[in-house]
């Protein structure tokens, strides 16, 4: 299995080791023409308009589309998941996203850094114990479509979801150390069928 | 399900892994911080004047005006930094209650104390900091900062000591990563640096936080100079908005930021970007006056 992950800006390196732990190959994307033969794809944490903003020029925008058409898994955390939703609220004038999965994301939902926490998460699906979501300047997602499964809520807010071969995650699993959520990314929704 | 709790070590250290790759760009207003954004910025320094109006003005430089920062921080959805001086734990306390993302404690800015720094552990706002090798470093992080740069020369559009400041850094990380167990003690008396970070450094070859780059920058190819080097982004000052074209030139230092392996990338977004900033040779500038002597 090769999973790549978008290394246009942000954590891509954490990504990148925390899935090489799981015996996957992991690789850094920064041109699209490297996504062809990936199973499937990790947007990183990062700043979403900085990532968008080169997603743009370098063409990602039309060729991760088509390569999740072609039966590429996605999942984006924080700043990815806001590029993978169909709509952003309090987005930047013209911010464009991949539109892919069903769900409206609020940027910067909680405020600013000092705003910024961590918190013990029940993410459904996942045993042994909370998960410890990192929110740094996060999103939340404010409302997912039909067909879309929350898989977590913090303070009555969904923080995790997932729809069929696309998961968003608003926190960064890649800086805890705890590999249970990469494992369900890989084992389950990578190659997982079409919803 | 436990309480959340802000202003943790990890949440400080992790908004610095996420401005990762990225460019920090210095602005004085809210139209040049919107150029920021627009051209892929991961977060803007909000100043009162760029390090090389401050250098041609002399006098003493303080914190920006609260007004400028507030301004700042309203016009823009990505990070704001902003600069408080060396030792000045008020104007800290300013910026953390004007709601600035991170604060960087600044050798730009005219010292407050000659012997003491701010003690970061104090703050929920993170703190970045400048040095000019491991034991600077490692003496900011133990005082509570969660991201350092490399100070270079500020203002002065030369990437020489932002090249001698990195590479001083990792010689040191590789250093210190050949020596045996014992030999750590003496090395953390000769660094000048906390025994624990010492060894915590020794052990993982590299920083324990984000360390970018600042002092100097001026071109796409300064850019991807200090990336290849092993920083990991770039601070740009008065290198965008004192050039001709400041919009292309931020979104072509953006690039090379990315593809800072690329040399057809960084070749093409080169091209045409009208003036850089006149530079300054750091011989021609007395010690006194050089910025990063600021700072112990």
């Amino acid at each position: 299995m090769k999973v790549g992950v978008l290394a246009l800006q942000g954590a891509f390196r954490e990504h990148i080791v925390s899935l090489e732990a799981l015996g996957v190959t992991a690789l850094a994307v920064r041109l699209p023409e490297q996504l062809d033969g990936c199973d499937g794809l990790v947007i990183p944490g990062g700043e979403s308009t900085a990532i968008g903003k080169l997603m743009e020029t370098y063409g990602f925008y039309e060729a991760v589309a088509r390569r999740h058409e072609e039966g590429m898994a996605i999942w984006g955390t924080c700043a990815g998941a806001i590029l993978l939703a169909r709509s952003v609220l309090d987005a930047l004038p013209g911010q464009r996203t991949l539109g892919l999965m069903d769900i409206a994301v609020r940027r910067n939902a909680y405020g600013r850094q000092s705003e910024s926490f961590e918190v013990g998460l029940d993410v459904s699906g996942l045993s042994g114990g909370p998960y410890t979501g990192v929110f740094i300047r996060a999103p939340w997602i404010e409302s997912v479509g039909e067909g879309v499964e929350a898989l977590a809520r913090h303070a009555g807010r969904i923080v995790a979801a997932r729809e069929g071969d696309l998961m968003a995650t608003t926190f960064h699993p890649e800086l805890t150390g705890d590999p249970r959520i990469h494992r369900l990314f890989v084992e389950q929704v990578v190659g997982s069928p079409r919803a | 399900m436990s309480d959340a709790t802000t202003g943790t070590l990890r949440v400080k250290t992790g908004l610095a892994e996420m401005l990762k790759g990225g460019v920090i760009m210095d602005v004085v207003n809210v139209e040049q911080a919107k150029i920021a954004e627009d051209a892929g910025a991961v977060a803007v320094m909000a100043l009162e004047r760029v390090p090389a109006d401050i250098r041609a003005s002399g006098g003493v430089a303080r914190m920006a005006d609260p007004t400028i920062t507030e301004a700042i921080v309203g016009a823009v959805s990505i990070p704001v930094m902003a600069k408080c001086r060396i030792g000045h734990f008020v104007e800290a306390q300013i910026l953390q209650s004007l709601g600035v993302d991170y604060i960087d404690e600044s050798e730009v800015l005219t010292p407050a104390d000659e012997e003491h720094h701010v003690n970061k552990w104090d703050f929920t706002v993170p703190f970045v900091c400048g040095c000019r090798n491991l034991g600077e470093a490692l003496r900011r992080i133990g005082e509570g900062a969660s991201m350092v740069r490399t100070k270079g020369e500020p203002g002065t559009g030369n990437v020489v000591e932002a090249v001698r400041h990195i590479r001083a850094v990792t010689d040191e990380i590789s250093w210190l990563s050949g020596l045996r167990p014992e030999q750590l003690f003496a090395a953390a008396k000769d660094l000048q640096a906390p025994y624990d970070l010492v060894k915590w450094v020794a052990e993982n070859r590299k920083l324990p936080v984000v360390n970018f780059s600042a002092g100097g920058i001026a071109t796409p190819a300064d850019a991807a100079l200090m990336m290849q080097l092993g920083c990991d982004g770039v601070f740009v000052g008065s290198g965008i908005f004192k050039s001709g074209d400041p919009s292309k030139r931020a979104k072509a230092i953006v690039e090379a930021t990315t593809h800072f392996e690329d040399a057809e990338i960084i070749a093409r977004v080169s091209r045409n970007l009208g003036e850089a900033m006149v530079g300054i040779n750091i011989s021609d500038i007395p010690p006194a006056e050089r910025m990063q002597e600021r700072g112990w």
